[in-house]
């Protein structure tokens, strides 16, 4: 680390570190470093909540946060930052109180916004270590190649249901996201968190190998994920590591690198910047929660599937649904009559409208998507239904 | 009999299984036989050309086989193979 080392300790640090300055690989030189250090946490969610946690007890001088989110219900299963009280509150303000209880000497620095090709190498140029605790595919590109083009290590970890990784990139020799996974997959093909679900304590697994990584390339000791995939499995309790190598086509980090400044993320993995404006559905192609209710209580002749999981089945439904996962729908169409008329729904009306373009694919005349899902049947006609 | 891994995205497309035990000589051939048993898998793994997709890794033991033979990477009985996808989730 280039940072210059502060002068001395108080007695109330000496007092709070001194687990750590009786251990010779950190002591007083290397508790000076941490103090010194300027570490960027991308992300104040289910990675960044560990993350920052532990890098303020750890005594890190400066912890950056880049978020922009508000504190939700379902955040508190994994973000252990953050406590019910702060619900509706901003993710950075409710993180910087938490890491500030735990230690004051902290200096937090609040990076309210979305990280961008257009702001990220002027956010991250300061910082001697990026950790990335991103959710998307778009920003996990963008924070590797704004590393690699400013030369500061990205500590990695990313989750999926029982699943974690996590490795060390973009240090002077060793390898780039880039090298590990040349491109995202399409959108649509890997689900996110908050459609696949995630089992709460993962981040906090996957976030504290990332605190260690930081703290060991800011003590430079010890052997880091450089050039190694750490692979984690919760429900059977494995981890395997896999070797990882720079890759000599890198586009970024390589001898022969073609992206020399930050791109356009969203377009490299297909995906549209701003949230997709619904396709232009033709005439009865879409219905309310109301209009469904209405329906529904004069009888109207009609056939109602819900394309969600059997476990999402289980924790709410709406009367007279029948459950046909999208996965299964394509496979079961034929259970199905083609002249009669039906209304689709999800959770959210997402999953819908592609069931629906999956039913007028297959010839089905009279398909309409009920708009907003679930959620929405919850919201506007039956508040005894729960949220999720 | 070569073990083939199955990551938790793509669990479901092998009837929840973690792991599939599969014979054949090459990386390529225990792949082939294991998305003609399942078929669905096959999207998730070979683009239309049949060609092993950018965003799946695939290591014999511990090392990706980009670096070996590709999928012409010889695989015995005792070998692991693993699939590891790009995931992204971290909130």
């Amino acid at each position: 680390m280039a940072t210059a080392v502060p002068v001395a300790l108080s007695n109330e640090e000496v007092l709070r570190y001194s687990r750590h300055l009786i251990l010779p690989e950190v002591g007083m030189d290397g508790q000076l470093k941490l103090k010194a250090a300027r570490v960027l946490c991308i992300g104040a969610g289910g990675l960044g909540a560990p993350l920052g946690m532990y890098l303020a007890a750890a005594g890190v001088g400066t912890i950056g946060m880049v978020d922009f989110d508000v504190v939700d219900r379902t955040n508190l299963q994994r973000q252990i930052i953050h406590g019910t009280k702060d619900i509706g509150r901003k993710k950075l303000d409710s993180a910087a109180e938490t890491m500030i209880d735990i230690n004051p000497n902290v200096n937090i620095v609040r990076h309210e916004v979305a990280l961008s090709s257009e702001n990220a190498l002027e956010i991250m140029k300061d910082y001697d270590v990026v950790v990335d605790g991103t959710d998307n595919f778009p920003t996990r590109y963008l924070v590797n190649d704004a590393c690699v083009l400013l030369g500061i290590p990205n500590v990695y970890g990313s989750i999926y249901r029982f699943e974690g990784q996590a490795s060390v990139f973009a240090t002077k020799d060793g390898p780039c996201y880039r090298c590990l996974y040349p491109e995202p997959p399409p959108p649509g093909l890997v689900p996110s968190c908050a459609e696949g679900g995630v089992l709460g304590i993962l981040p906090g697994m996957i976030g504290i190998v990332q605190a260690t990584e930081t703290v060991k390339l800011i003590l430079g000791k010890g052997e880091t994920l450089v050039g190694r995939l750490m692979l984690y499995d919760a429900m059977n309790m494995k981890v395997r590591e896999m070797k990882l190598r720079k890759s000599p086509d890198c586009p970024i980090c390589g001898p022969n690198r073609t992206i020399r400044e930050l791109i356009d993320y969203h377009q490299f993995c297909g995906v549209p910047k701003q949230p997709a404006q619904p396709e232009p559905v033709a005439a009865g192609g879409e219905i309310d929660a109301v209009g469904l209710k209405e329906l529904l209580d004069r009888n109207h002749d009609f056939v109602l599937i819900d394309v969600r999981e059997p476990h999402e089945y289980q924790i709410c439904r709406i009367p007279k649904a029948r459950l046909i996962p999208l996965g299964e729908l394509p496979k079961r169409v034929g259970e199905l009559d083609p002249a009669a008329e039906y209304i689709i729904h999800c959770r959210s009306g997402v999953r819908s409208a592609k069931a629906c373009v999956v039913l007028r694919e297959a010839g089905f005349r009279s398909v309409r998507n009920m708009a907003g899902g679930i959620l929405a049947w919850s919201d506007k006609v039956d508040p005894s239904v729960p949220k999720y | 009999m070569a073990k083939i891994l199955i990551p938790t995205p793509l669990r479901h497309f092998v009837n929840g299984q973690d792991a599939v035990e599969i014979a054949g000589a090459t990386v390529g051939e225990c792949l082939e036989k294991l998305t003609t048993d399942f078929g669905d898998l096959r999207k998730n793994l070979f683009n239309d050309e049949g060609k092993l997709r950018s965003f799946v890794n695939v290591y014999l033991n511990d090392e990706d086989i980009r670096y070996l033979d590709k999928t012409a990477t010889a695989a015995g009985d005792r070998d692991t193979i693993s699939i590891v996808p790009s995931i992204a989730g971290g909130r």
